[in-house]
């Protein structure tokens, strides 16, 4: 890539970057200061597809990962990686991944069975409500107990 | 070999937290799933962009196994900003600084010159202090 594409660098670095917000081909143009006609050419000459592609591909990358790893539902998916439509985020994210957004999720274990959440959290969600929320002595600042250090460090 | 895969962030709303980091900070939201056998626990991770390997966990003190005092305790030592945050590295500490006051996050510190590099202060929703720095000289070149 020539040293004056400079341009187009910031342009990718901005959809990378920014792919959440409602970026389109024009506002890219515009942060590089040339026309959207212009500028579509030379970004696909210089990494190989258009702005448009690219930005697609970054929301339905993130949008995967999303569905494979949280509990959002599709909707909230296709809201947080920038797109409005969940009609065309879905028919986008098939001809991708060769699947609807749902099925792909059902395609991986659920998120809940691969979060590695520390043994004190899971002892305390699953300590009986009664003891769990009992009073207990107040350690002071000064001299709390091994006991509390030990719950506080995880 | 031990790596650090995992920081935990005491904040007071996890979803005004991945708003903040994913949104003002420009973290990726890695893991956020909620655990109803769990009575509702909810574990929410992020990374910086360009580090997935290193989750930060947004965990409100009520999630803690502990007495009512107990959380309260952490929750007020949160909010004054004394529960520890992290230290990022950034290549231009004046830019970056700039670019997250644009998106309205509150500094505690202006970009500043030491002598390890430039280093600005900023505060999260909760109260959690966390510095900008851009060091003098990079890792690479410590030898």
């Amino acid at each position: 890539m020539a040293s004056g594409d400079r341009h187009l660098l910031r342009a990718r670095d901005l959809i990378d970057a920014r792919y959440r917000e409602p970026l389109d081909v024009a506002a890219l143009a515009q942060a590089a200061h040339v026309s959207p006609a212009h500028f579509s050419r030379q970004f696909r000459r210089a990494f190989g597809e258009t702005p448009h592609q690219y930005l697609l591909t970054r929301r339905l990358e993130r949008a995967a990962s999303l569905l494979r790893t949280t509990d959002h539902t599709v909707l909230d998916i296709c809201m947080e990686v920038g797109l409005s439509s969940v009609g065309s985020f879905t028919t986008s994210f098939k001809r991708a991944y060769g699947k609807t957004p749902l099925a792909y999720r059902r395609s991986f274990p659920p998120a809940a069975r691969q979060v590695p959440i520390p043994t004190c959290f899971l002892m305390g969600a699953t300590r009986p409500p009664g003891r769990m929320r009992a009073p207990r002595p107040l350690p002071t600042l000064e001299s709390s107990s091994e006991e509390d250090t030990a719950r506080m460090a995880g | 070999m031990m790596k650090v895969s995992h920081v935990n962030l005491w904040v007071r709303d996890q979803d005004e937290a991945i708003a903040f980091y994913t949104e003002k900070l420009g973290c990726e939201l890695q893991e956020d799933v909620t655990i109803e056998e769990m009575g509702g626990f909810r574990w929410v991770t992020v990374s910086p962009a360009g580090q997935p390997d290193l989750r930060i966990i947004l965990m409100p003190p009520s999630a803690m196994p502990g007495s009512p005092e107990t959380i309260k305790k952490l929750e007020d030592v949160v909010a004054q900003g004394a529960a520890g945050g992290v230290i990022f590295d950034v290549e231009d500490c004046r830019a970056t600084a700039e670019e997250l006051k644009r998106r309205g996050v509150e500094f505690t510190q202006e970009p500043v010159e030491q002598f390890y590099g430039i280093d600005a202060g900023i505060r999260d929703p909760s109260g959690n202090q966390h510095r900008l720095v851009q060091r003098a000289m990079q890792p690479a070149e410590q030898g």
